[in-house]
Order: structure tokens, then C-alpha cells, then sequence
């Protein structure tokens, strides 16, 4: 039988190339994500923002989202969002926090339930109160920040401070791209999202550590071998094993986009870009970040000036 | 040498196997499980029988998910009544007299005693009251429920402390869960839990509750039932409350309260006979049977109020002595509404009200669907990827592949003995441990291919593959790791449940992808003497 190669045996592709398109255009998408988030902010879903979400689904199969949302602007508590989606007449609706405290929530409920319940099944309901919305934020924003600063001691004991620098540079990139790819996309960003970034610190810092593990050995067995080299040697022996992982990965993922339900589909979208996100960083801005950083602390490999200006 | 001993392949074939067969009850459902244990012969200890499952999450089973909060203000509330009331009853033992009553403040209430003298003999007695915090068997914390200020002028302040407070807080709390245990059980739900959530909060689970509308509308009332006398005309000591059958109008209740709740033994929703109405019928104890009957003789001809939660609930004129301890409440009630009276009598009182701050229902034909999905992604995942592996790493892909249904069986064993709950992030989880389980192989992989290309014998190549890319693999899970550790101690529910999956994922992956794909390979070339790689 003959077996498939994804990647080439002895490859000796110039991977630190690259960076004269990856770093700007991460650059622009970085820039990009702050702006909109200063802006426009994040889509928050229910569990950050508080209010009350319904799905509902029509027993005839065919709803009628146009009367829905008239008789839910009708009920007076608010901007209400209806929308349809997923497939056999499924429509969520999604009514802000009511004033008056968290009993006033109920209320919401109440009435959806009397008006709705004859034609529709009520296949979810979630109300999250103002104080249970503040906790779930601050416990997301603890997760983020935790998981850097665990991530930032697993590499200092880990690595040689250069190689940590150069992956906690990868992993907040990948952190501030998914992000930008809830901003730019407008995708809602609740507590799955949190689990999603959190997934993608870990497999952003697998992915790198795996590179880095061959550059710190190849670093030993070359003494005198120039950074860039080094770096395009690590990953062109690593590179079969990325390509390998990325794409079982991302198969599972894309099974479940395709199969998993409308349910986890959101998680599972971030998840395959995530995945795309953080194999692109290992090659295309951790590993050529030491070129800048210098791999060997003191005696630092020299980049000729005129190829350092245009890189940045 | 790629040796592997009999004893190894024993140990790790024995561990493998009792892993998958602890997964075996999380096959079954509720009856098929039962029907397995009661197959199993009586010889065989129970302890060797897998008899745990795996918990479905509310989000794939379908159910109620509702957060309580004890509503501390209404406790305190309640508390500075308790506190005026032993402070009216210290007063009245020790014959002083306040200046200006007994004023409530914010968090306390106020005296003012001008007397020098009368402050000496009643300062020791209030002192009583500001009883310390913490309890006989774990000591105490040195810190008072209340404090107790006097001015120069004699103006007395007995406040609750914020630790006092807390400690009543918890304390409301478990007395809550109490209640609202019977209460929720009075609802005839299956295998509802009911647990503290931090300092102030209760979160009831309800499998298979569609509506929670009636669990809300019963753990909406504090319950707390008095029955008291309508005022007559001219009298002062007196409260102001809504009659509920007169649309809310206030009518004068007398503050004495004649029995109330606690006194109760029974309460049972009821037809009357005469008018077919719902009502419902109670019993006292002996204490709240002579109380009652006292009342009733001596007030012949006067109405009752019969107040729940500060509502004139119903307001019956007596028309005769009631001695025998058996009443009945009636009103224009709904059937609905005397079974949940009912319930809260029977139940007691909660001794705050509880705020409801966050409720997650899920339909079950939603849950249904989703386990569908969650099978079906697994499935198909499982399908690209092993065919991925396999036409990469034909022989050696096969060897992972058996590993990586091996890796699914076993977080589902783990899931089953420690009981986890699976919710349909779990399922995600599930998913993507597909995907990330054939790293460690790939990694293995990649490395013998390597050695071998480089000039190694086929035998040493995989040894050092197996030993270089050991660290590596190490160093990848521990990564993914950090991530799940911190998911899991900060999400909740579904989110939690996708950290559990992938904390065992990585557990797992360790023994199926190096420990059992080494022994395959080890048997494999013992048998085979291959002279190049099959890849």
C-alpha cells in the first residue's frame, strides 16, 4: 500500500520568510481586534451581559418569526431579538436585563411561556440575573489571566528565558487573535468562549513547545549554526508532526461543526480557528521572533539592519 | 531492546480491560443496568461489579437548573425583629423603661435609658444576647453576632455584626436547603439535587422538569403561615396587611400571633364538601391545638386572619369553638394553589426569601437532539481520523487507531467510577481528545521515522523514537493541562464538564498511546522480524 505524506521527508523550506507578511499582518489584525473592541466591543451572550434567552421551536414546523417578534416587542420589557435559525422552524429570542432586580427576570419568562407555549415548544430557557452575570465575566476574565500567568511559570521552568519570551509572545498572540475573531465576526461570546480561548492557550503553547524542543536541541548539536537557520532546520523536522496534528485536530473539529448540533457549533467554529491560529503562530511568529530576541541570551545572532527595518 | 515482559503485558492488559469494563454500566440504561446487577451471581463481591455510570448532564437529559440566593436583607430584616422582641421581653424582665421605645435602625435596633442605675442592670442581661459566633465543637471565632454601644447620655445600640451576620446567612442557608428539599420532593420529581452554592446560595437541579414554573412559584414563598385575629375597630397594636381575595385591599390584623406554622402537623389539599371548593385541611399539635382552641372559644363570632407571608390569605369567621386541632383553610383558591399551600405547610417555613438570580431549562426533546449530534460528531471524527492514521501510518496507524478507541472506552470507564457528569461540552470534549489522543503517536511516529532515516537499525529507531519523543509527549499534554485545571476550578456545569473530560483525556492518552501502542509494536516485531519500517 502506498501511504500518504502530508509533508515532504527532508524538507529544507524557508519558514523565517514568512515573517515579513506574518508579522505585519498580525500586526493589522491585532490593531484591528483593540480598535473594534474599544469601539464596538464584544457580542456578549446571556451569561455576560444578563437577560433572558429563549429557543423555541414551532410544533407545526413552520414558524412565523415576523408575528413572534411583534408580540414579543409587544410584551414591553425591552429591545427583543428574534431570530431564527438552526433548521425546522426554530427561533430564539433574547430579551434584555429587566430593572428591578433579579425577580423581574421572571417575569420575562412568565409571559413568553403563556403566549408562546400553544405553538411552540420551549426547547431552552436561560435567565441570568445582573449579579450572576457580573460573577461569570469576572470568573472569565480570572480564567484568561490565570491561564497566562500559569502558562508564563510552566515556561519559565521550562525554557531558557528567551524561548519563554518568544512563546509567551505566541501565546498572547493567539489569545488576542481569537479574540479578534469574535469581534470582527460579531460571534457571541459567552462562557463555551472562555472554555475555547483557554483550549487554544493550550494547544498554542503544545504547539510551540514541540518546535522550540527541537530548536533547543538542535541548539546543542549546532553550536555556531545561525539563528535563522536553526529556527527553519527545527521546524522543517517538526513539520510533518504539525501538519499531522493540525489536521487530525481539525478533522474532529470540523465533525463536529458539521455534526454536533447547533448547540456546540459555535464552540466548535473557534475551536478549527483556533487551531489554524495557533499552528501559523509556532511557525510564522514565535519561531521567528527569536531572530529578533536572539536565541543564545548573550551572544545574540546579528540581523543585518536593513533586513530588521523592513521585517517591522 | 524492544523487549516488553509477560508481566507487563499482563498488568497493562489487565488495567486496560478493567478500565473498558467499568464503562460497561454507563451502556445501559436505568432498567438494563439493574437487570445486569441482579444477574450477577450472589458469590461475586459487589465491589468487583461496575455498577456506576456516568450522570447526563441537565443540558443532554434535559431539566431545570435554578440558583437561589437568600435574600440577606430580608433575613435581617427578620433578625432585628427577633433582636426588638428579646430586647421588649429584657426590658420588661428588668423593669426599665426606654425613653423613646425601641427604634429600629439599619442594622440593629436603639434604646435610650437615662439612668445610670437601670443601664447597670440591664447591660449584663442584653449582653446575653450577643451570644459569640461559631458553635461548641469547632470553638468559637471570638467574634460577637451583635455589638452593643452605650453613649454618656444613655443612648444603647445593639447592631449586628457583618460576621453576625454571615453566620446567619449560612446558617439560613442550610436551614433552607431543608426545606426546599421537601418541598421539591413534594412535587413528586425524580432524583432532584439540592446543594449549598458559596457563602449565600442554593442550587436546586431538577432532571426532567420542563416548566419550573411550579418549583418557582414554591420556592418564590417563604411560607411563614400565622394565624391571628382580624383588628376591631379602635385597636392599636395592629398591622396593616393586603387581603388577597379583596384585590389586595389592607385590612387591620392584630400583631398577636394565635399558632402559626411550626404548630402544624399536617396539612392536606381537600375538597370542601359543601361548596366542592379546593381548601385545605391541617392539623395542630398539642401546643397549637390548645392555643387555637382558647382563641377560637373566647373570640366566638370574630374573624381569623389566616396569614401566609404577610398576605391575608383568608379571613373565615368562627362559628364555633375549634378544639378537636383539625381545621381547614379555605378561599377562592385554584386546585393548584391549595396543593402548593399544602406543600408549604408541610414543608415549614424558609427562613429568608430566597431570590431566584439564575435559571437554565432545558426541553428534553433539546437534550435529546444533542446526544444525537454529540453520537453522531463522535462517530464521524473518530471515522476521519482513524482513516487518517491509517493511510499515513498504515500498519503503525492501525496500532494508534486501536489506541485511540481504547483512549474513548477508558475516559468513559474513568467517567463511570468517579461518576462525572457528562454535559454536551463534554461531548466536545470527547471530540477533540479524538483529535489531540494521536498526537503522542504521531509524535512516536514521526520520531522512529526520523532515527531510522538518519541511519538506525529498525529496533533502535523505534526505541529512540519511543524515548526521545517520551519527553515531548509529556511536555504537550502537561500543556493542554494547565489550560483544563483552570477551566475546571473556575467554570460551572457544562463548561466544567468539558475540563473533566479533557483532564481524563490526558490521563489516558498516556497509557494508550505510549504504554499500549509499545506493546503492540513490541509483539508486532517479535513476531514479524520486519527489516524496514512499514512506513
Amino acid at each position: 500500500m502506498r501511504l500518504v505524506r502530508l509533508w515532504p521527508e527532508n524538507s529544507h523550506f524557508d519558514f523565517m520568510r514568512f515573517r515579513r507578511f506574518s508579522f505585519p499582518l498580525s500586526a493589522v489584525i491585532s490593531i484591528l481586534t483593540a480598535v473594534m473592541l474599544l469601539t464596538g466591543g464584544l457580542n456578549f451572550g446571556i451569561d455576560f451581559r444578563g437577560g433572558t434567552l429563549m429557543e423555541i421551536q414551532a410544533k407545526s414546523g413552520q414558524a412565523n418569526v415576523g408575528q413572534i417578534r411583534q408580540v414579543a416587542e409587544g410584551f414591553g420589557f425591552g429591545d427583543v431579538e428574534v431570530q431564527e435559525f438552526g433548521s425546522a422552524g426554530e427561533v430564539s429570542l433574547r430579551f434584555p436585563i429587566q430593572e428591578g432586580g433579579e425577580a423581574a427576570q421572571a417575569a420575562v419568562v412568565q409571559k413568553a411561556r403563556d403566549t408562546f407555549s400553544n405553538e411552540y415548544e420551549f426547547r431552552r430557557v436561560e435567565t441570568v440575573g445582573p449579579r450572576v452575570s457580573g460573577e461569570l465575566v469576572q470568573s472569565g476574565t480570572i480564567g484568561i489571566v490565570l491561564s497566562v500567568i500559569a502558562v508564563l511559570f510552566y515556561l519559565w521552568f521550562r525554557f531558557e528565558r528567551e524561548l519563554a519570551v518568544a512563546s509567551i509572545i505566541g501565546t498572547l498572540h493567539d489569545i488576542v487573535l481569537t479574540i479578534g475573531f469574535f469581534v470582527i465576526t460579531g460571534h457571541e461570546f459567552n462562557m463555551t468562549s472562555i472554555a475555547a480561548i483557554l483550549t487554544i492557550v493550550g494547544y498554542s503553547l503544545n504547539e510551540t513547545v514541540v518546535v522550540f524542543d527541537r530548536t533547543r536541541e538542535l541548539m546543542r548539536r549546532y553550536k555556531t549554526m545561525p539563528a535563522e537557520e536553526l529556527l527553519n532546520l527545527s521546524i522543517n523536522h517538526t513539520m510533518s508532526r504539525t501538519v499531522m496534528t493540525a489536521a487530525t485536530t481539525a478533522l474532529s473539529l470540523l465533525a463536529l461543526v458539521l455534526f454536533g448540533g447547533q448547540a456546540i457549533q459555535g464552540f466548535a467554529q473557534v475551536m478549527l480557528y483556533g487551531v489554524v491560529i495557533c499552528t501559523y503562530s509556532a511557525i510564522c511568529i514565535s519561531s521567528p521572533m527569536l531572530i529578533y530576541i536572539g536565541l543564545r541570551g548573550s551572544e545574540t545572532v546579528k540581523v543585518p539592519e536593513g533586513r530588521a527595518a523592513a521585517a517591522e | 531492546m524492544l523487549r516488553f515482559s509477560r508481566s507487563k503485558i499482563i498488568a497493562t492488559v489487565a488495567i486496560i480491560v478493567i478500565g473498558l469494563l467499568l464503562a460497561v454500566p454507563s451502556t445501559m440504561n436505568r432498567e438494563q443496568r439493574q437487570a445486569f446487577l441482579n444477574a450477577v451471581p450472589s458469590w461475586v463481591p459487589s465491589w468487583l461489579v461496575p455498577s456506576r455510570a456516568i450522570v447526563l448532564g441537565l443540558d443532554l437529559q434535559g431539566g431545570s437548573h435554578v440558583l437561589l440566593e437568600v435574600d440577606a436583607q430580608d433575613l435581617l430584616r427578620g433578625q432585628i425583629t427577633i433582636l426588638r422582641d428579646d430586647v421588649r421581653r429584657i426590658l420588661r424582665d428588668t423593669r426599665v423603661s426606654s425613653q423613646n421605645g425601641i427604634q429600629t435602625i439599619p442594622r440593629g435596633v436603639q434604646i435610650r435609658v437615662p439612668d445610670a442605675a437601670d443601664r447597670d442592670r440591664l447591660i449584663p442581661r442584653l449582653r446575653e444576647l450577643a451570644q459569640p459566633i461559631g458553635n461548641a465543637v469547632l470553638g468559637q471565632t471570638g467574634n460577637n453576632a451583635i455589638d452593643i454601644n452605650t453613649t454618656p447620655d444613655g443612648v444603647i445600640t445593639l447592631t449586628y455584626t457583618e460576621a453576625g451576620i454571615n453566620e446567619r446567612v449560612r446558617r439560613a442557608v442550610d436551614q433552607s436547603i431543608e426545606v426546599i428539599r421537601r418541598r421539591v420532593d413534594a412535587t413528586g420529581t425524580t432524583e432532584p439535587s439540592i446543594q449549598r452554592q458559596g457563602a449565600d446560595r442554593v442550587l436546586v437541579q431538577v432532571p426532567g422538569l420542563q416548566d419550573p414554573q411550579q418549583l418557582k412559584a414554591l420556592l418564590g414563598e417563604t411560607g411563614n403561615l400565622e394565624f391571628r385575629l382580624l383588628a376591631q375597630p379602635g385597636a392599636t397594636d395592629v398591622d396593616m396587611l393586603p387581603m388577597e381575595d379583596q384585590g389586595g385591599q389592607r385590612v387591620p390584623v392584630e400583631r398577636r400571633v394565635i399558632a402559626e406554622g411550626g404548630d402544624l402537623t399536617d396539612a392536606q389539599p381537600a375538597f370542601d364538601s359543601q361548596t366542592n371548593q379546593p381548601i385545605v385541611n391541617f392539623r395542630f399539635n398539642i401546643r397549637g391545638a390548645q392555643r387555637f382552641g382558647q382563641a377560637t372559644t373566647e373570640n366566638l363570632g370574630r374573624q381569623l386572619a389566616i396569614v401566609l407571608d404577610n398576605r391575608v390569605i383568608s379571613a373565615p369567621t368562627i362559628q364555633s369553638p375549634i378544639t378537636g386541632g383539625a381545621g381547614q383553610i379555605s378561599g377562592s383558591f385554584t386546585v393548584e394553589q391549595v396543593n402548593n399551600l399544602a406543600v408549604l405547610l408541610r414543608s415549614g417555613a424558609l427562613p429568608a426569601k430566597l431570590t431566584i438570580v439564575e435559571e437554565r431549562t432545558v426541553g428534553p426533546g433539546l437534550g435529546r437532539d444533542s446526544i444525537e449530534a454529540g453520537k453522531m460528531a463522535t462517530y464521524v471524527a473518530a471515522i476521519f481520523v482513524i482513516i487518517f492514521m491509517f493511510v499515513t501510518y498504515g500498519l503503525f496507524g492501525l496500532f494508534a487507531n486501536i489506541a485511540l478507541i481504547v483512549h474513548v472506552g477508558l475516559i468513559f470507564g474513568l467517567m463511570s467510577v468517579l461518576e462525572a457528569t457528562l454535559t454536551l461540552p463534554g461531548i466536545a470534549g470527547i471530540v477533540l481528545t479524538i483529535g489531540t489522543a494521536v498526537d503522542s503517536n504521531v509524535l512516536i511516529y514521526e520520531r522512529i521515522r526520523e532515527e531510522v532515516r538518519a541511519g538506525r537499525s529498525i529496533v533502535s529507531g523505534i526505541q529512540a523514537g519511543f524515548d526521545r519523543a517520551f519527553a515531548t509527549i509529556v511536555d504537550s499534554n502537561s500543556t493542554m493541562a494547565i489550560a483544563a485545571v483552570i477551566l475546571f476550578f473556575l467554570g460551572s456545569g457544562p463548561v466544567r464538564g468539558f475540563a473533566v473530560v479533557f483532564i481524563l483525556g490526558i490521563l489516558t492518552t498516556v497509557l494508550t498511546a505510549v504504554t499500549l501502542t509499545r506493546m503492540m509494536i513490541a509483539l508486532w516485531y517479535h513476531w514479524m522480524r520486519p527489516k524496514v519500517l512499514p512506513f
